[in-house]
């Protein structure tokens, strides 16, 4: 099976649930394909594919859509139920980059303080303290777990710096999903994904979403967090060489910080997701 | 006095008010507005400010500007006591000020309109904006080169002023519109010029200049 025919199989966010009008309708592209998003009813959105209608469903706060008849599930998140979080779907950034390169990106904590200097890191805070990852055969997810970061402002609620905790998974080749400490409320973790909608094999848009407890901040600082965050890695990942992600070990040298890195690169591989990496198409 | 920007991070045109804001050690509060997705900019509260539905809206008491160029002048003129970034003494400096301001339009309109296509999907027309964008700048590019021939570092004159500032961003930002720098070597050397000014302040797109370490020796 081809990367593409891999890349097939999944669920992809093409558009934010509440985009567009009754009426109106969008193009955009996915896997190579010119689609069609439009919205004939305040329902829902519908997805055509050169005159076929596909398969939509809405799900944290995105539509959804799959070329396959038979695809995986859309992976779950269980907090998205929980009614007191704050749900915040932060839009759309386009990406000149490959898909695997801005999930990749999303689960490095080494680059902190230098791109997101004051923000998510400084320095001299700049070690990376052990971590655990693995591999859960039962879900067939990359998690790295235990991982801990000081950060000058972890979130829009945080109040000066703290040491935060991260939880990452991937559920999917072209999604993660980051848990971290919640400042106002440390029992809880905040959730905040990043949806991947592959253009290309080198061009990506980028829906980021996240589920948090902050009765405070307003919709709009809530949202420009994100996209500053999102916007300093942009510049970075438009500049990573080669455009596709390697997953085949030996292109690189990895260092110890880049353990989820390296898992999820194996993860990859071993599913045959080379639909944006550097070795096969 | 208060003075409040409602403000759009990844804009271009509002970071150039936080950049002479911060130059120049002014007090502001900033009002998040949702630009993307949520087009707050075009939402019945902020036409009523901004009937032209643009950002930055800034006010202050008294007044409320629409036009970025007038908040960089009216900053300048109020809260910089050396008189320099609006050199109001020096009116041959001033009219080039004046001219690279206007300039500094062109920019926002060619770089500014490719960026947020790029970036966020803007429909624009593409092919004309990118060719707007390099006659812009060669035209920078081509200036600078004559100053720097003349010993001179900055767009009006010897020193910095609201020109250098309104024509930066949109300047430093082209590569996220896909347009490199490596063919303008003026315009890289004015840049840097600007970014090692003193409290110079970032944006997504443009980074801190690396501290160069320093070359002192240690004793032994």
């Amino acid at each position: 099976m081809s990367g593409y025919d891999h890349a097939l199989k999944y669920w992809y966010p093409v558009a934010m649930a509440d985009e567009l009008d009754t009426g109106q309708s969008k193009h955009t592209k996915l896997l190579n394909t010119d689609i069609v998003v439009s919205r004939s009813n305040d329902e829902r959105l519908d997805v055509n594919a050169a005159g076929k209608s596909l398969a939509v469903q809405h799900a944290y706060g995105h539509a959804w859509t799959t070329f396959s008849d038979t695809p995986y599930p859309l992976f779950a998140i269980p907090e998205s139920s929980e009614q007191e979080r704050r749900f915040v779907p932060c839009g759309v950034v386009r990406v000149s980059c490959s898909p695997l390169r801005a999930v990749e990106n999303f689960l490095d904590i080494a680059h902190f303080p230098f791109v997101h200097t004051g923000v998510l890191g400084s320095e001299p805070h700049t070690e990376v303290y052990k971590y655990d990852v693995k591999i859960d055969e039962t879900v067939d997810e990359v998690f790295a777990t235990n991982i801990k970061f000081f950060q000058p402002q972890a979130s829009k609620s945080a109040e000066g710096g703290i040491e935060t905790e991260y939880i990452y998974r991937v559920p999917a080749p072209m999604a993660a999903v980051l848990y971290k400490t919640c400042p106002p409320k440390p029992e809880c973790l905040d959730v905040i994904a990043l949806f991947v909608q592959p253009l290309d094999e080198e061009t990506c848009d980028v829906w980021p979403w996240m589920a948090l407890y902050d009765d405070t901040s307003s919709m709009a600082d809530l949202i420009q967090f994100q996209q500053l965050i999102f916007v300093q890695d942009r510049s970075i990942l438009e500049n990573q060489m080669p455009r596709k992600l390697p997953i085949d070990p030996g292109h690189e040298i990895p260092t110890k910080a880049d353990l989820t890195s390296i898992a999820y690169r194996r993860w990859l591989k071993k599913r045959g997701a080379y639909y944006g990496a550097f070795e096969r198409s | 006095m208060t003075i409040t920007l409602y403000n759009y991070v990844l804009s271009g045109n509002c970071y150039k008010i936080r950049l002479l804001a911060s130059l120049l050690d002014i007090n502001y509060e900033t009002i998040a507005v949702d630009f993307h997705p949520g087009q707050e900019h075009k939402s019945k509260a902020l036409l009523k400010l901004n009937p032209a539905g643009t950002l930055p809206i800034l006010v202050t008491d008294g007044h409320v500007f629409t036009e970025t160029k007038d908040m960089l002048t009216w900053l300048a003129q109020h809260h910089d006591q050396s008189n320099t970034w609006w050199p109001a003494n020096n009116s041959d400096q001033l009219t080039r000020v004046v001219q690279w301001l206007e300039f500094s339009s062109r920019l926002s309109a060619t770089i500014g309109e490719l960026r947020l296509n790029s970036m966020l999907n803007k429909a624009i027309d593409v092919e004309a904006a990118k060719h707007g964008s390099k006659i812009c700048l060669r035209e920078l590019e081509s200036h600078l080169t004559e100053q720097r021939i003349k010993g001179i570092q900055w767009l009006s004159g010897d020193n910095p002023t609201v020109a250098d500032v309104a024509c930066f961003p949109y300047t430093a930002l082209s590569p996220d519109a896909g347009i490199e720098h490596d063919d303008y070597p003026s315009i890289r050397s004015w840049l840097h010029a600007l970014r090692s000014l003193d409290n110079f302040l970032t944006m997504p797109g443009i980074h801190e200049l690396h501290e160069l370490k320093s070359t002192q020796k240690i004793s032994p």
